[in-house]
Parts: C-alpha cells; sequence; structure tokens
C-alpha cells in the first residue's frame, strides 16, 4: 500500500515540477489525437448523415459495416497501417511510419467509424418528412444534410467526444505505428506502458494522472459547448 | 456548430503544417533497430543525443528483440541493426541481408531468483546446471518468449541443460527485458536476464543473482549495416555514419561512462579495438 501512496506523492511531485520531457510528450499525446478527431469528423459526421438519408442498395449492410467499425481492434489498425506505411509497403514512399503523421492516420481509421456510425444514428432520428422539406423548398442534397446535422449538433457532438476519448485512451495503434521513440512518438499512453514496465510506478502514475486531466479537460470543454447549446 | 465550422479550418490547416514539419528529408533519418536492453538502461538515449548533435542526422530508434529487429532489416526497414543474437547474426549476414557485422560490446546475463531460492540455485556455476536445479524443483521460470536476443540465449542453456521445464511451470512473457522482469518478481520466478537491464531495474525489484560468471552467459552485442544493395531505400550513408559514430572514441567514452554514477558500475563493455 505505501509504495502506492508514495507513488502518487512523486507522481504529483513529477508534475509540478514541470518536467519539459513529460510536457512534451503530453503534448504529442494531445496534437496526434485532436487532430485524428478533427479529421475523422471533417470526413466522418457528413458521411453518416449522407448515408443516413440517401436511400441506396446495400445500405443495411453498409451500416452493419461501419457499426462493426466501431469495435475495430487499435491493434488491427496499427498493424494494418504498418504495412502499408513500411518502407517495402504500398505507401512507403510517404516516409511516415513511426511518425506522428503515420500515428494520426492510424487514429483516423480508429476513430472514422466510430464517429460515422454514432452520426448515422443520430441523423435517423431526424424525421424524414424534414429532409425531404427542406429539399421541396430548393436545397441541394448536401445543403439538406446540412441543416438536418445542425438540428442534432448535440448528438454529433457526443459522437466527437466518444471519438476523441477512444482515441487519446489508445495504446496498442500508437505503439506499432509509432514506435515509442523518445522525443519522437512517445505519447502518454505508451509512456506509461513503458514505465510501468520497468517498475517506475511513479512515473508511470504522474503520465497516468495527465492522461486522465487532459481527458477531463477536453472532455468538459466540450460538454460545455454542448450544454450551451442545449 | 458554428464554433465547429470555424475550428475545422484551423484545425486542417494546422494538421498540414505539422504533417509536413514531421516529414523530415527521408536522407536525414536513420533507423536503428536495436534491442530492449538498450533502451531500458537509457543508454540509447544519451548515444542519440550526442549522435544527433551535429544536426546532420535524426535517429529513429525501434527498440524490440534481437529477432524482430533482425526481421525489420530483412524487410528493409531499418537502416543498422543493433543486436545480441551471434547465431542469427552470421545468419543474416551469410544470406546476404547485412555487412559489415562488427562485435564491438559486451556484458553478461544474469540469472536471477527469488531470494528465497526454492530450487536451491544460488552459488551454481555453470548456467546449464542451473536450470537443471530450476527444472527439477519445478520452480517458476518466465521467458521473454520474443526471439530476442536473450531469448535465444535462453533456448541455448536449456539445450545444454538437456531438460525441459514442465509447461505448468514455464511462463511465455512475450515482452522486452524490463517487462519480463517485472512479471517474474511478481510471481517470485527465474529468469535469465541481461546484467544491464537489471542493475538499472534494481531498485524496483526484489529478485536477486543466483547465477553469474559462466561464459556461456557472456551477452555480445554487433553492429550491422543493412545491405543497401539488396535495398534500395536503406540510407547507407546514415547508417555508415551512425556506426562510424558507435566506433569512435566520444561514443566508447560515453558508454564507458554509463552507468557508474547512476548504478556504481560500468552497464556495457566496450571491447572494440579503435585504432
Amino acid at each position: 500500500m505505501e509504495f502506492i501512496l508514495s507513488g502518487f506523492q512523486k507522481g504529483i511531485t513529477l508534475i509540478f515540477s514541470g518536467n519539459a520531457e513529460i510536457f512534451a510528450i503530453a503534448r504529442l499525446s494531445l496534437t496526434v489525437s485532436v487532430l485524428a478527431t478533427a479529421a475523422a469528423v471533417f470526413v466522418g459526421v457528413p458521411l453518416g448523415g449522407w448515408i443516413a438519408v440517401k436511400k441506396f442498395p446495400l445500405k443495411k449492410l453498409l451500416i452493419a459495416l461501419v457499426n462493426t467499425g466501431m469495435g475495430l481492434p487499435p491493434v488491427v489498425a496499427g498493424l494494418v497501417v504498418m504495412l502499408f506505411l513500411s518502407r517495402s509497403g504500398p505507401l512507403g514512399f510517404l516516409n511516415w511510419l513511426y511518425t506522428p503523421m503515420g500515428m494520426i492516420i492510424a487514429q483516423i481509421i480508429i476513430a472514422l467509424p466510430i464517429i460515422t456510425a454514432l452520426s448515422v444514428s443520430a441523423m435517423q432520428s431526424v424525421d424524414p418528412r424534414f429532409y425531404q422539406q427542406v429539399l421541396t423548398l430548393g436545397a441541394s442534397d448536401w445543403q439538406a444534410i446540412k441543416v438536418c446535422l445542425k438540428e442534432i449538433r448535440l448528438t454529433v457532438l457526443a459522437a466527437v467526444i466518444a471519438g476523441f476519448g477512444r482515441l487519446v485512451a489508445e495504446v496498442g495503434a500508437v505503439m506499432i505505428v509509432g514506435g515509442n521513440i523518445r522525443h519522437q512518438t512517445r505519447v502518454l499512453t505508451t509512456a506509461t506502458v513503458m514505465e510501468t514496465q520497468m517498475g517506475n510506478f511513479d512515473t508511470a502514475i504522474a503520465l497516468g494522472l495527465i492522461l486522465l486531466t487532459l481527458s477531463f479537460a477536453v472532455n468538459m470543454a466540450l460538454t460545455l459547448i454542448q450544454q450551451k447549446k442545449a | 456548430m458554428k464554433h465547429l465550422k470555424s475550428i475545422v479550418p484551423v484545425l486542417l490547416a494546422s494538421f498540414l503544417v505539422f504533417g509536413c514539419q514531421n516529414k523530415p528529408a527521408p536522407q536525414n533519418i536513420v533507423r536503428l533497430a536495436t534491442t530492449t536492453s538498450v533502451q531500458d538502461t537509457g543508454l540509447l538515449d544519451v548515444l542519440t543525443d550526442a549522435f544527433q548533435k551535429d544536426g546532420k542526422h535524426k535517429l529513429q530508434s525501434i527498440a524490440v528483440g534481437s529477432g524482430q529487429a533482425m526481421q525489420l532489416g530483412k524487410t528493409g526497414e531499418a537502416d543498422i541493426l543493433w543486436v545480441h543474437s551471434p547465431d542469427d547474426e552470421a545468419r543474416f549476414v551469410a544470406e546476404g541481408y547485412g555487412t559489415d557485422r562488427t562485435t564491438f560490446l559486451h556484458n553478461d546475463f544474469v540469472i536471477l531468483g527469488p531470494a528465497a531460492d526454492p530450487g536451491k540455485v544460488n552459488g551454481t556455476k555453470k548456467a546449464a546446471e542451473a536450470f537443471k536445479k530450476i527444472a527439477a524443483a519445478k520452480a517458476l521460470f518466465v521467458s521473454r518468449a520474443d526471439n530476442s536476443g536473450t531469448h535465444k540465449k535462453e533456448l541455448k542453456i536449456w539445450d545444454a541443460a538437456a531438460v525441459k521445464p514442465a509447461k505448468e511451470t514455464y511462463i511465455e512473457a512475450g515482452q522486452g527485458m524490463s517487462g519480463t522482469l517485472s512479471i517474474a518478481n511478481e510471481k517470485n520466478a527465474y529468469v535469465l536476464a541481461d546484467r544491464s537491464t537489471y542493475l538499472s531495474m534494481k531498485k524496483n525489484i526484489g529478485l536477486v543473482i543466483v547465477s553469474e560468471g559462466d561464459d556461456a552467459l557472456i551477452n555480445r552485442y554487433s553492429l550491422i549495416l543493412v545491405n543497401p544493395a539488396k535495398f534500395s531505400k536503406v540510407n547507407a550513408e546514415g547508417a555508415k555514419a551512425f556506426f562510424d559514430f558507435i566506433l569512435s572514441k566520444p561514443a566508447r567514452e560515453l558508454i564507458e561512462k554509463y552507468g557508474q554514477d547512476k548504478y556504481g558500475r560500468q552497464l556495457f563493455l566496450y571491447d572494440y579495438p579503435i585504432k
């Protein structure tokens, strides 16, 4: 029990001592996850809206596939991205393996189905007659989808929160694609794994606390935006 | 949604800028595939800083087991290897994947066990004898089980001991050295570890050395350049720069000094004769 308490003590001291390396790690974690979430939202929300309102063959199959994608194991996403980005892989010329860029790509693949699927179900909660009505007023398809998305912005924000939460906590894909390289691709989750394995529990606790705090701060901000609109 | 609308372009713009920043000219990046012991002891960080000082190269080091490191060499994924699995290294070079294999460093493996020593191994000189006692006592043993240099060495010792540990007492960790040591520590099991990782983790674990000093426990590290004739994308110039750096006096000094203040003794013994 004592080592847990002293671990927490040392961990908290470490945070407030302003350790530059730990903060750089936290910054990279945040950057990677925020950018990946943003990109996934940019594509996933309109895509989800489109899937929900359009009628096309195999629509149910597509939705089932997207829903399955919500449970995509991050290590599988990481493995696939790693294979594609490797030097002998088809995208090797990009030189993105073991870089933050590669980690962002892997995280986009993880977040995209989550945000798309939640957007689909949010959009399906809109009365289809509303969408038709906007169309008859002379709006184009995309304009009508945009109007409908505005109606359900609270639920869409919930999708954003879910996506970001998954990404910032994710360890498998960033470990495989990033390689946990010091000063380059080490993020909070991979650093926590490494420090835990090395038995440096105080550093691991410090990293874990920062991760929790970051996650809380971003979610708090998103929730405030959401509730202000409610 | 209005907020989001203004945020998204900003984020995407920074996304692009960020992406570009993190795509340095590929010829400057040297990708080193190495073993976990080199990273976990902290030696790699010190050498990386010194190597990158002149700003000409950036070292990307992937710390995995020697087996996986050589796999990265076999697909041309890495530019240079720093490994410790002599038999596999010889095969790697013979098959044409690498050149200039240079053994430059050694330390030794130690057999660790719980202080209570249920297998009465303590003081056994021969590593194979120690393994025999562990198996005979049906004591727990944790294996790296990751094709690393340490794992290969362990299998060699089991061969020499001519015994097979019972399945129930043989734990296959599939992790790096420090992860495996942590498991052995929690389970009060015996484990084969390189001395440098053991020393760097000594303050965090309760395991003690039960057998050391056998010639069979010597641990030799080598550098191998990945053959650029086989893989056009290999950064041969950068790999050679790191190779030359490691085999230079400044690097030797760093390695020989490393660990003395922190662990009270040198972790790695440099044995390459620099002219």
